[in-house]
């Protein structure tokens, strides 16, 4: 007890608040280049989203971005009438959907398959093969896409002519690049997103194991009813986080992959809102950050209702 | 596997269809680099007859030494080289210098800048906004708008965070009796100990300063100051003739395809990748543990 008095110096709240800052001045010091970060990079942009709801005029600079006149819900009424809406929001959605559907499920399946190799060289280097996509750019996998996929020369066209069917000019046909987009996302992550499925079934006590074999069970079994259910949580929990991000595409590989042509099926709210905003001349600063502005509230809501189930689900929460 | 066969004939298949499964997800990953790899290293003619499928047909390094000779290749790899190494050690110091005030529970701001980070992960200004910040603080064309706006990720210092709370606190409080600063104790005492943490952390930076086109999409249009991504992305996506025009002199330069030319910038961009990833495997795991215990 005497010992814990001396330290009271050190663990006391209440002290007084200059008190406080003087013990913690280290730590301030600390802080101050981090939050003038995030002041300067994240939430002052923040405030520039007052551009959603006045007419920005071009070149007036930051302070055209307070001073610009206002015009209400004018962007967005727009944004909501157009053709735009209703074909954004479908393919934002069917993106992430579709990834959700195919990517989702293979990870669970090769964590299942690769933990039944019992010999550690082997699984290590089947592991390390499937991680290597994932840390491929975008940029990369997506000339890869494109250029396997060319009807000039490209690897598919080529196999295609050879069995005698004519070529397929993938990219520029709209029902090809949800199929693309999804399965060329589920071959570049299932490896890694292997990884979390893998440590929770290596941490199954192998106790367990010999249990169950010492009743007579087979691989089928064992897998069914000892594996599987007990990376139930973490598949439940990695479910929710990813149903949080469907309406959050990447806006990358989407924009280097589409085309006009494919604008149909490809274009999603984050493309269009780079395209009105900085990719056209005179840029639509104010309209493409009310479409930004829509889907970050539509994003934050998703979160946080997934945010709730995950509570409700698995008691492990984001926030 | 050498493990004496034993079970029903329904084991059997089941260990053949797993290792069926296996083997196609290895091919799957690992077939479209070597394919690429084979395609780089051909002569042109086999590639443009369609010859090359799996392994490389006519050995030839033509294209290859074209591309190699080509400057802006180099320009462009400098550049990432600088951004990768300078982004990445700039972003470990400041999530260190971040995560270890909001990680000290007598720390009096604590809770406020905590919700703060937090808040940043869910919300954030959007494209234009922030767009219009950096242009306007004269980063437009400046190596420092490739550095600057991905200078700390708030889900890394949460993981910073956790690791350093982690640390004994009777550690801290025996320091901060002996008279040590939260200076000293964060280089000298906390640091070290989280230094498994921090090496997953640098390699998740590192890789991310390494990929990243779209800072440099947004903000670089220098030619002298792009990154390898901006550069191979006029190569490979836009289709740019550029380094067969410089070297249409040079002998042996016209049989070469197009589609050579790409594959060989995409072998030398992927390169130390291909090098670093079976190097650093360990850590992925312990990686996305980290995620997994905070997520």
């Amino acid at each position: 007890m005497a010992k814990k008095k001396s330290q009271s110096a050190y663990t006391e709240k209440k002290l007084p608040l200059k008190k406080r800052i003087y013990r913690d001045r280290y730590l301030l010091c600390m802080m101050v280049p981090v939050v003038i970060f995030f002041a300067v990079f994240c939430y002052f942009p923040m405030t520039g989203l007052i551009m959603a709801f006045n007419k920005y005029r071009i070149g007036s600079g930051i302070k055209g971005v307070y001073t610009s006149p206002f015009v209400g819900m004018q962007w967005f009424n727009q944004f909501f009438r157009s053709v735009y809406f209703f074909r954004l929001v479908r393919n934002t959605f069917l993106l992430q959907f579709w990834s959700l559907i195919i990517g989702f499920p293979i990870p669970i399946l090769f964590a299942v398959a690769v933990t039944q190799i019992r010999r550690k060289p082997i699984q290590k280097t089947v592991q390390v093969a499937t991680y290597l996509p994932y840390f491929i750019s975008t940029v990369v996998v997506c000339g890869m896409i494109n250029n396997f996929l060319s009807p000039s020369g490209g690897i598919v066209n080529q196999m295609l002519n050879r069995f005698g069917i004519e070529s397929i000019n993938f990219m520029n046909l709209p029902e090809w690049f949800r199929r693309i987009y999804v399965i060329s996302g589920s071959w570049q992550s299932f490896g890694f997103n292997s990884i979390i499925f893998v440590a929770a079934i290596m941490g199954i006590s192998p106790d367990l194991y010999e249990a169950m074999r010492v009743d007579g069970a087979n691989r089928r079994q064992i897998i069914w009813h000892l594996v599987l259910p007990s990376i139930r949580p973490t598949i439940i929990l990695l479910l929710i986080m990813t149903l949080g991000s469907m309406m959050s595409v990447g806006f990358e590989k989407v924009y280097l992959l589409y085309n006009t042509a494919v604008y149909e099926t490809a274009d999603v709210i984050q493309t269009y809102v780079y395209r009105q905003g900085i990719g056209t001349s005179p840029p639509n600063y104010s309209f493409a950050t009310a479409v930004g502005l829509f889907n970050s509230v539509i994003n934050f809501a998703i979160v946080f209702v997934a945010n709730r189930i995950s509570r409700k689900v698995t008691d492990t929460a984001i926030w | 596997m050498k493990k004496p066969f034993k079970g029903t004939l329904g084991d059997f298949l089941f260990d053949l269809l797993i290792w069926i499964f296996l083997a196609l997800a290895v091919v799957v990953c690992v077939y479209p680099f070597l394919y690429v790899l084979s395609v780089a290293i051909s002569s042109g003619e086999a590639v443009n007859k369609g010859l090359v499928v799996l392994l490389p047909v006519d050995l030839n390094f033509d294209a290859m030494l074209t591309v190699l000779k080509y400057k802006q290749l180099w320009i462009s790899y400098g550049n990432t080289l600088f951004y990768t190494v300078s982004g990445t050690l700039l972003n470990v110091v400041f999530t260190c210098l971040a995560a270890y005030p909001l990680s000290r529970k007598r720390f009096f701001l604590r809770k406020q800048l905590n919700f703060l980070l937090a808040f940043t992960m869910y919300f954030s200004g959007g494209l234009i906004p922030i767009y219009i910040v950096v242009t306007n603080l004269g980063l437009y064309n400046s190596r420092w708008a490739m550095i600057l706006p991905a200078l700390i990720s708030a889900y890394n210092v949460m993981i910073c965070r956790s690791a350093f709370e982690s640390i004994s606190e009777e550690l801290f409080e025996e320091a901060a009796i002996e008279g040590a600063n939260d200076f000293f104790i964060l280089t000298r005492i906390a640091v070290p100990l989280i230094k498994p943490t921090l090496a997953v952390l640098t390699l998740y930076y590192a890789v991310a300063r390494y990929n990243d086109f779209f800072s440099a999409m947004l903000y670089i249009t220098d030619p002298a100051k792009e990154p390898l991504q901006a550069f191979l992305r006029r190569i490979l996506l836009q289709a740019s003739t550029e380094i067969m025009q410089t070297t249409s002199l040079s002998m042996g330069a016209l049989s070469q395809s197009t589609i050579q030319v790409r594959y060989v910038c995409i072998v030398v961009s992927v390169i130390p990748i291909m090098l670093v990833v079976p190097l650093v495997q360990k850590y992925l795991v312990q990686g996305t543990m980290l995620g997994a215990v905070k997520g």
